[in-house]
């Protein structure tokens, strides 16, 4: 479904993505772990068109999208939850939900999918009058996660959701993530908490300084001894 | 108690033109971070666009008016599209000393094509040349006529930016433009949409002082549009209502000090204003205060 080819990015002098290359098919859940500075979000950036790669490609579903606007990539289903979540702080969460759905017109649909959300997050539902900002962090990321879900996204972008999250929450978001691409949406996720990311991960990569360093399953990751060392503190 | 009153009265015609001009200032700040130093030179262009249309044109009023919106719109938006957008990525200075050139370029444009004389719009005519008594009070029409316009454009406002979809996303891309961008939102258009609000409100305020105070030059935009800042600033940069208020509250301050000290240190009230909001409230009357990240 998503396929990037030998993608660099340049911020400057500093070389973020030196030729990446990485598949993620319909229906999984692909995550990319790393250490911080790897080049994980520039990834997710790059890839919703938020950062323009100096030379590779970018296909959705073949199509070439390397030179598409971020706003036609939402069009074709990219949807991008960014790192540190990113809510409109003074609009309601509502408001937020409902920018989600900006570029589309089916009202009825619309509605439905916020149904969707509600079920879901039931504490969005309970707080959409409030202030985005006012939210505590997890109801942040939940926020940020179900506005990413109301332009009804083919394949949904997660960078880092359980930053900064008690560890029930984290296990909560990740119930979440498993039950969206249960529902048909294919998703790459990024994490540091590398754990919890390659239990429910189809496949993975793994990111050093700008470079694919592992690849394989989400399994095969996690009894590999350099990922224990490097990663799951073991 | 009479004349107290009157001055008020005064005081608001006066802030409705400044709470217009501020609006462009905080929209556009808020949007993009930049003071645009040329926005009072649009405020001066409307003023010279009604008196083109009354004096040679011989158009009324109102058509006037939207005449002198429609020509700001078309220029804010070109001056954005020209001066500004190339600099998107520019640092902040930059784009500061590129406005302060705009807005030169625009005064002395002016003054090359009209002349650097004052002109004088024509007398008003027909029902704006009447006065309103109440009791001791008397209220020319003509500022009944400028509340009343200020106030239509400012409900305008509120109403496209609250309710509409550009609203919102012009709402969006001030807070976070990145996130507004993966939302599908066009931040180009939506900048571009900020500017043509803000010159639009400009170009009104232009042709309601010019038959205000009835004499226009090319660089009548320059002292009112510092004026507007303050009152901008006054209220908080970047936030719509704290413009309004901001406005009116410069407005009367400036008639009241006028009237009861002397009006040579009306000005120099008005930034002494500026520099206690700043000490004792840096983020202006309605702003959060947040340290801003530069
Ligand atoms: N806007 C930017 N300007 C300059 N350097 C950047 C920018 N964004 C990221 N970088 C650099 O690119 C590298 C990768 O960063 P990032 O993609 O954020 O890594 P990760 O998400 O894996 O922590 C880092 O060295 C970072 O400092
Ligand atoms: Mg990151």
């Amino acid at each position: 479904m998503l396929e990037i080819k030998d993608l660099s990015v340049y911020f400057g002098v500093i070389n973020a993505l030196k030729g990446i290359s990485l598949t993620v098919n319909e229906g999984e859940i692909v995550t990319l772990i790393g250490a911080n500075g790897a080049g994980k979000t520039t990834t997710l950036r790059t890839i919703s068109g938020l950062e323009k790669p100096t030379s590779g490609t970018i296909l959705l579903e073949g199509k070439d999208i390397t030179a598409t606007s971020a706003k036609d990539r939402v069009k074709m289903g990219i949807s991008h939850v960014p790192e540190g979540r990113r809510v409109f702080p003074s609009m309601s969460v509502l408001e937020n939900l409902e920018l989600g759905a900006y570029l589309r017109r089916d009202k009825k649909e619309i509605a439905k999918d916020l149904q969707m959300v509600y079920e879901h997050f039931p504490i969005l539902h309970t707080r959409r009058k409030q202030a985005a900002g006012t939210l505590s962090g997890g109801e942040q990321q939940m926020l940020a996660i179900g506005r990413a879900l109301m332009s009804r996204p083919r394949i949904l972008l997660l960078d880092e959701p359980s930053m900064g999250l008690a560890p029930l929450l984290v296990q909560e978001i990740f119930n979440i993530i498993g039950n969206i691409n249960n529902n048909g949406t294919t998703v790459l996720l990024v994490e540091q908490n590398a754990s919890m990311a390659l239990r429910i991960a189809h496949r993975a990569y793994v990111m050093e300084t700008g470079s694919i360093v592992l690849s394989g399953t989400g399994a095969d990751l996690m009894q590999s001894e350099d990922i224990k060392k490097a990663y799951l503190g073991g | 108690m009479e004349q107290f009153l009157q001055q008020i009265i005064n005081g608001i015609s006066l802030g409705s033109i400044y709470a217009l001009v501020a609006l462009g200032y905080t929209m556009v700040y808020g949007i993009i971070k930049l003071i645009n130093f040329a926005h009072c030179d649009i405020y001066m262009i409307g003023a010279y666009v009604g008196y083109f249309c009354m004096t040679f044109l011989g158009i009324g009023f109102v058509p006037s008016l939207l005449a002198a919106m429609a020509v700001c719109t078309v220029l804010g938006v070109t001056i954005e599209k020209i001066a500004y957008k190339p600099l998107r990525n520019a640092t902040r200075i930059a784009v500061l000393i590129t406005a302060i050139g705009v807005s030169l370029f625009l005064e002395y444009g002016t003054m090359f094509f009209v002349k650097a004389q004052v002109r004088s719009y024509p007398p008003l005519t027909g029902l704006l040349a009447e006065t309103l008594r109440l009791g001791n009070i008397s209220v020319p029409m003509l500022q009944v006529l400028i509340l009343a316009i200020t106030v239509i454009l400012m409900l305008l406002l509120q109403f496209i930016v609250n309710k509409t979809k550009i609203g919102k996303a012009m709402r969006a891309v001030s807070m976070d433009q990145d996130a507004a961008e993966l939302m599908g939102i066009n931040v180009d258009t939506t900048i571009s949409f900020t500017f043509a609000l803000g010159s639009a409100l400009a170009g009104a305020a232009g042709i309601l002082v010019g038959i205000y105070y009835n004499s226009i030059n090319p660089l009548m935009g320059v002292l009112p549009g510092l004026k507007s800042f303050v009152a901008a600033v006054f209220g908080g940069i970047g936030i719509i209502p704290g413009a309004m208020i901001g406005g009116y509250i410069i407005g009367i301050v400036e008639v009241l000090i006028s009237g009861y000290i002397n009006s040579m240190y009306r000005d120099a009230f008005v930034f002494a204003i500026l520099i206690l909001i700043l000490i004792l409230k840096p983020a202006g009357l309605l702003g959060k205060n947040t340290r801003e990240k530069v």
